[in-house]
């Protein structure tokens, strides 16, 4: 079965060679008639490409399924007491199986696009075509040449290593999946992109036919970082959400670009502007999304997701160069094709709204490359390696923040091509008002000591103002026309115009995000504190009492002993009163050294937190414990001594007296517990950080949605008749 | 496509040098922003320093971002202050550390550490929440047996 | 037996992928001609979403009836180039 993984992956390398140059010899339509054939014949290859990988992928799955340990990758990220589920999301937890189910998600994508497109872009698809495959070839090439997921274990073992219980979360599990979807769908509009430039078709058709893998892209590449920063929140021990660390930036740089393009292309497609920036826009994403990729698998930057030191280095900063200097050449030499059809008419309008908003993004993007970057840069230019923390990033993504939020307000207001000065001063009027109104309310209720913080409570008030404004009088005017009731106006206002409207929402998502996030990291109470049973903490206007001490030992699904809890029930009141209770505990692996005794092997193993989180529309208290367990020394001897005494039993008496050596533990640390550190953090308004989030989302959706199929009859029927009768005129 | 010429709204600027100006002045923000940018990095960054590096040169009360790994045996803790020793990733020097906060879930002897520290007497404070402890990569440690 | 799974396998790949050069199922060839059609309905479908944005911008008030005549005009005037341009195409096949 392992012989037909690798079999697949080098065939699927050959294909995929074969199908570049059978794409490009037949666009180069020097075959004569038979160059449709060559390119067809390119195309099959993408989907022979995509199912022989994803026959690999299938053999792999089993493996894991199985827990076949005859694979060293099985045997290192996975064990017989692993649950099913993380069994199978477990290939992923390894390099080489993320480069695979890379690879498996290009071809998806790759031979949809090109299925659904099988008949348009006779042009355009070969070049995309050899470009897609060309991808695939290159991370074919790592698997089959470097990491290669089949690689037999020298010495197949009994018991596999597990996956990191770290990683023992469902949205750890998902949160890979959705990047790598997100990365491989910016490859397609890409792929196009370069096949536009090359054969010099740049009206905005490769747009067009790209624009659901564009949305799709930017869909889930905005899930999978939600998704880190909520497993970091409700997870690990630290609660916080994003730390600046070079993987999450990884993730965030093509998302902003890829934001920025979807907004810019709007204008190309309207009128013809802005072409270089959309050819750059999105191959700038497609550069970003590699890099991303690079980033995170290369460990070249001292990150906490820092998977080691690999050999993928160089491979990848060979395929980033080639990139980078490809798509600088082709935009450089289509310039000329690139012209704009129309010009910026004024600064008051959605163009210029449209541009600015580019600027900031790119902006944002550019930042975030620099401070990520910086170890590498301040090497090369002074031979130190020197960092920038969170502060410095801080200083410059808050202003650039505040000024896209406040962009994202006047966008919806403002009208195409050249607004009416006062009529947009008047537009914009009661939404700067209500504002200023938060703003003013804001201060009088005694908030203060963030500036940012209260500049952007009072744009989002901006913003959901400007987006209601502009509902209320959309409403109106569609009433106007048709008589309906408000309800059915506002549904069928959204439903003719699901871009605009979507985007609205899209807005209004984004505007609750930043706020929740200028809240809770403006007005946050976090303090580390040592609390003997009994003792209280006050933090953020709570009292947070260590009540009393848990303890529990978690078995796996065959009987072993998989875990030791230690923990806490905290007690939350506010001005006397119980609002509720915490349960937070600390999990401790046991680590697989043979040269540690049986019960202190617990405590030099891995430890996880469980967090106790409440959550609530206006603050969040979170928990987690760190048990002293150095305290607990004696006892940890103790219990290996009893055991060590038992070795000479048959192996059911011995895990009997295991299982009592670890109770017996559990017991004393209910019984007499140390003093343990608590973590305690009261956060204002996180929950609309994740809110907001699902707002975009559902915007996007709406966005995303495929338009009606037919406008309505009468009124294109009466353009179009109004247009024809002026040509007859004219 | 038909090519839209327009006038300038206020008469009488002529509409390409006007978007030159507009060109020129994006162009001059951008780069103001991004020399500030630049600027302040190379002033605000702490630089990246090993065990064996920081034990012969220090310049007490300035940061600089320690890595190594933790020398097993060496973590002893006091409520929320913990001290440990960090040596280097390969070598022996090893230095004292003091950090007070929580220590992330990671962390434990022979790991591979980050953190931000100043020299104050013979110890090397840690500043509050820059431990960054790396998570342990199953197959590096593979590839060396 | 691996051996012989891939050579089925590699048989299956050969057979999808080399239909088109052995005279099968080539996709219906659509002519240059339509993709420059197809680029200018598509055109002439922007416009008219312009002209029909430009009323509801008026509508809600962002435009005053002057700036608004005047953008339907040019709007109207580029609709009526599109139209034209498809017309030179010659009649649909």
């Amino acid at each position: 079965m392992l012989s037909l993984g690798s079999g697949c992956l080098v065939l699927a390398l050959g294909v995929a060679l074969y199908g570049i140059a059978a794409s490009l010899y037949g666009a180069r339509g020097r075959a004569g008639a038979g160059s449709r054939a060559w390119v067809d014949s390119g195309r099959r290859a993408v989907y022979a490409t995509a199912g022989v990988v994803l026959v690999a992928f299938g053999v792999l799955e089993a493996a894991f399924l199985r827990s076949d340990f005859a694979l060293s990758v099985v045997a290192d990220h996975s064990s017989t007491t692993t649950p099913t589920f993380y069994r199978a999301t477990a290939v992923w937890s390894s390099q080489e199986g993320s480069l695979l189910l890379w690879v498996v998600l290009l071809g998806l994508w790759s031979s949809l696009m090109l299925f659904l497109t099988r008949r348009r872009a006779r042009e355009v698809a070969p070049y995309a075509t050899a470009v897609l495959l060309g991808f695939a070839v290159f991370f074919l090439s790592l698997l089959v040449f470097l990491e290669n997921p089949f690689d037999r274990a020298q010495t197949v073992v009994a018991e596999g290593a597990g996956l990191n219980p770290l990683l023992r979360h469902p949205s750890m599990m998902i949160h890979p999946p959705m990047l790598y979807s997100g990365y491989t769908l910016f490859a397609v509009p890409f792929a196009f992109a370069v096949g536009a430039l090359i054969t010099r078709r740049l009206d905005a058709e490769w747009i067009r036919l790209t624009r659901p893998f564009t949305l799709a892209a930017w869909f889930f590449l905005g899930c999978g970082i939600l998704l880190g920063a909520r497993w970091s929140y409700t997870e690990l021990g630290w609660g916080g959400y994003w730390a600046w660390d070079p993987v999450e930036n990884a993730s965030l740089m093509p998302w902003l670009i890829g934001t920025a393009f979807l907004h810019s292309v709007m204008i190309q497609e309207k009128r013809g502007m802005l072409k270089i920036w959309n050819v750059s826009l999105v191959l700038a994403t497609g550069v970003l999304a590699i890099l991303g990729t690079f980033l995170v698998r290369s460990g070249i930057l001292n990150s906490i997701h820092a998977f080691g030191a690999s050999t993928l280095g160089v491979p990848f900063l060979i395929l980033i160069g080639a990139m980078i200097a490809g798509s600088v050449a082709l935009v450089l030499s289509r310039a000329s094709d690139l012209r704009s059809d129309a010009r910026l008419d004024s600064l008051l309008s959605r163009e210029a709204v449209f541009l600015l908003n580019n600027l900031v993004l790119v902006g944002l993007c550019f930042v975030i490359f620099w401070g990520t970057f910086f170890p590498l840069i301040s090497e090369a230019v002074t031979g130190n390696e020197a960092s920038v923390g969170p502060p410095w990033f801080d200083r410059y993504i808050v202003p650039l923040s505040l000024i896209l939020v406040l962009l994202s307000g006047i966008g919806p207001v403002v009208a195409w091509r050249r607004a009416t000065a006062a009529n947009l001063r008047r537009n914009l009027a009661r939404p700067g008002a209500v504002g200023v109104l938060a703003l003013v309310v804001l201060l009088l209720a005694g908030v203060s000591g963030s500036v940012g913080a209260l500049l952007m409570f009072a744009l989002a008030a901006f913003v959901f103002a400007a987006v209601g404004q502009e509902l209320w009088r959309g409403v109106r005017a569609r009433r106007a026309m048709s008589s309906d009731s408000v309800p059915r106006a506002l549904v069928s206002l959204v439903q003719r115009n699901r871009r605009r409207y979507g985007g609205y929402l899209v807005h209004v998502g984004v505007a609750v995000l930043f706020a929740g996030v200028a809240a809770s990291s403006a007005f946050q109470d976090a303090r580390d504190v040592q609390l003997q049973v009994g003792q209280s903490a006050k933090v953020g206007g709570y009292d947070l009492t260590y009540v009393r001490p848990t303890s529990k030992l978690e078995a796996a699904s065959n009987g072993r002993l998989e875990k030791i809890d230690l923990g806490a029930v905290m007690r939350v009141s506010r001005g006397g009163k119980q609002v509720g209770t915490l349960r937070t505990e600390r999990s401790f692996f046991p680590s697989a050294d043979p040269t540690l005794g049986p019960v202190s092997r617990f405590f030099e193993g891995e430890a996880t937190s469980e967090v106790g989180l409440r959550a609530g529309l206006r603050r969040d208290v979170w928990s987690a414990i760190s048990p002293s367990v150095r305290d607990l020394r004696k006892q940890v001897a103790e219990g290996d001594r009893v055991f060590n005494g038992a070795k000479a039993l048959p192996p059911v008496q011995r895990d009997i007296a295991l299982a009592e050596a670890l109770s017996g533990l559990t017991r004393s640390y209910t019984v007499n517990p140390p003093a343990a550190t608590f973590r305690l953090i009261v956060s204002p308004l996180v929950s609309w950080i994740w809110i907001g989030a699902l707002i975009v989302f559902a915007g996007g959706l709406i966005a995303l949605w495929p338009p009606l199929r037919r406008a309505p009859r009468p009124v294109a029927a009466r353009y179009a008749a109004r247009v024809a009768r002026e040509l007859g005129r004219a | 496509m038909a090519r839209t010429e327009t006038c300038g709204h206020n008469g009488g600027v002529d509409p390409a040098r006007k978007r030159k100006l507009r060109f020129v002045i994006a162009l001059s923000c951008a780069l103001l922003l991004a020399s500030a940018l630049i600027y302040t990095s190379f002033s605000a960054s702490s630089e990246a320093r090993t065990p064996s590096q920081l034990a012969a040169a220090a310049k007490p009360g300035r940061v600089y971002e320690l890595t190594g790994k933790v020398q097993p045996g060496s973590i002893s803790s006091r409520g929320t202050t913990h001290r440990f020793r960090v040596r280097d990733r390969e070598g022996h020097v090893s230095i004292p550390v003091s950090y007070t906060g929580a220590l992330p879930d990671p962390f434990r002897d022979g790991r591979e550490i980050v953190v931000d520290v100043r020299k104050r007497g013979a110890t090397f404070v840690g500043e509050r929440d820059t431990l960054v402890t790396k998570c342990p990569s199953k197959f590096t440690a593979e590839k060396k047996t | 037996m691996d051996v012989l799974l891939v050579l089925v396998v590699l048989a299956v790949v050969v057979f999808v992928v080399s239909r088109p050069l052995r005279g099968g199922h080539a996709e219906a060839v659509e002519a240059s001609e339509s993709a420059q059609r197809a680029g200018l309905e598509a055109a002439k479908e922007a416009k008219y979403a312009e002209i029909r944005d430009a009323e509801l911008d008026h509508r809600m008030g962002k435009l005053s009836e002057e700036d608004w005549r005047a953008q339907d005009r040019t709007l109207r005037a580029e609709a009526m180039e599109v139209l034209r341009r498809l017309d030179e195409l010659g009649p649909e096949d």
